[in-house]
């Protein structure tokens, strides 16, 4: 193999794997987002597929889950389960107001030549001081966070888990996400580190992509400050997804990607 | 004696017809359907611009054990929205038992609750009903409040619900 065919491979490989990062989407899908009732359950899929909201590809890893009651505590997850598609679990909504249920990845990857040969590693932030040899040379480092979030409300809504928690990308509800109906606007803010995340894309999915030709997504992007509004043509499940890309890593050297995506519910008038 | 009585019972007869009311029929239709729940249904009065409720009446299953019914309560969904996520239920003078196909009637009086609190105005009377493994439908019949003269409107359902009817007498 010639040098010119093995950098043109690896270059080849390497934009294949940044092309199936962007075509995947991940995703929290709740049973229902709006409940009544005294005994309210929820049973939430997760998984990482191309069309929403099917699951034909992997499981979501749950390794990274947590669930925020209304009281801003903890709850703990009930049935947990992974399956060859898709990870399910159910979340018990033993007090009334809204639940924040959220999978939070923090991850670090490295590129470096090492006797002239290129080494890719991947782990935690901690592990990096060690990982990479010390005669390791052209060292490119990327720090990637990644949100995938979903609420639901039993009786009445509140807001308590709508605070953000002021690290990496998040989105700060302004319509409450569980008060959203075919026909009207909602609006939303994106924040990186908790100040305002501007002029960043978001896109907006419909569910459904199996039964129709086109996505029908929809692309807006947040003004001075990070707000974005949509006005939902339908009722459904969507998702909603942005990322950012800049060098304020805590890791010295790295670069930053930081994605959020949250799947919300939209009911008819 | 004789008189007394009669002195009575025509100021009870004044009274009566001082007392300005809101009679509601409702028809709940008769459905040929291999599964048949009695529909839940809320009724509410809203202001012409939607800021002001004021509830009704909720039929839903209050005698299912442990206020199970309570779980179907969002499938009314407008009404969820609008007012039912802020209330507990079962609730005094509020809710009641899902009723039978018929025509239902309800009477009330404008110097009690709830419709002493309506200010003069345009309102909506709303209708919403949910079947359990069936649909759902809403209707919505105008009026302005007080009523001046006998007044009837009514709008008429296509599915869930038939004709809803309403008679405000000054």
């Amino acid at each position: 193999m010639t040098k010119h065919l093995r950098l043109a491979l690896i270059a080849a490989s390497v934009s294949l794997l940044a092309v199936s990062a962007q075509a995947h989407r991940a995703w929290l899908l709740p049973s229902a987002t709006v409940l009544s009732g005294a005994d309210a359950w929820v049973t939430v899929d997760a998984a990482i597929s191309n069309d929403l909201f099917y699951f034909e590809h992997h499981p979501l890893q749950l390794d990274n889950l947590s669930i925020m009651g209304p009281d801003g505590k903890a709850v703990t997850p009930e049935n947990t389960a992974k399956g060859r598609f898709r990870s399910t679990f159910d979340v018990k909504l033993a007090e009334p107001g809204t639940y924040k249920v959220m999978v939070v990845n923090h991850g670090v990857f490295a590129n470096y030549k090492l006797d002239g040969q290129n080494k890719r590693w991947r782990g935690k932030a901690d592990q990096l001081a060690t990982a990479i040899p010390a005669n390791a040379t052209d060292v490119k480092i990327s720090e990637t966070q990644g949100r995938v979030e979903s609420f639901v409300t039993s009786g009445k809504p509140s807001t308590e888990t709508l605070k953000p928690t002021g690290t990496d990308l998040e989105m700060v509800p302004v319509t409450h996400p569980n008060n959203l109906v075919a026909g009207e606007k909602a609006t939303f803010r994106l924040m990186l580190d908790g100040q305002p995340a501007s002029g960043v894309a978001v896109e907006v999915v419909p569910g459904g992509i199996r039964y129709r030709d086109k996505l029908n997504d929809s692309k807006v992007t947040t003004d001075e400050s990070g707000t974005f509004s949509v006005t939902w043509p339908g009722p459904g499940y969507y998702w909603m997804s942005a990322s950012v890309r800049d060098d304020k890593s805590k890791i010295k050297n790295a670069q930053r990607r930081s994605s959020y995506a949250v799947t919300v519910e939209v009911l008819p008038q | 004696m004789r008189l007394l009585i009669s002195a009575a019972l025509s100021t009870l007869a004044a009274g009566s017809s001082l007392a300005a009311e809101a009679t509601i029929s409702v028809d709940i239709p008769q459905l040929n359907v291999a599964e048949y729940h009695k529909p839940y249904v809320a009724m509410w009065v809203e202001s012409a611009d939607g800021s002001k409720i004021t509830n009704l009446a909720v039929w839903y299953d209050v005698k299912h054990k442990d206020n199970e019914g309570t779980k179907w309560l969002k499938d009314m969904r407008q009404w969820w929205r609008r007012t039912g996520r802020e209330l507990t239920m079962p609730a005094d003078g509020l809710s009641s038992p899902t009723r039978a196909p018929g025509t239902h009637q309800l009477t009330f009086d404008a110097a009690a609750k709830p419709l002493n609190g309506l200010t003069p105005g345009s309102y909506q009377l709303v209708i919403e009903a949910a079947r359990e493994v069936g649909g759902r439908e809403l209707l919505r019949v105008p009026f302005e409040w007080p009523p001046k003269a006998l007044a009837t409107a009514q709008a008429k359902g296509e599915s869930e619900l038939g004709t809803v009817a309403l008679k405000l007498t000054p």
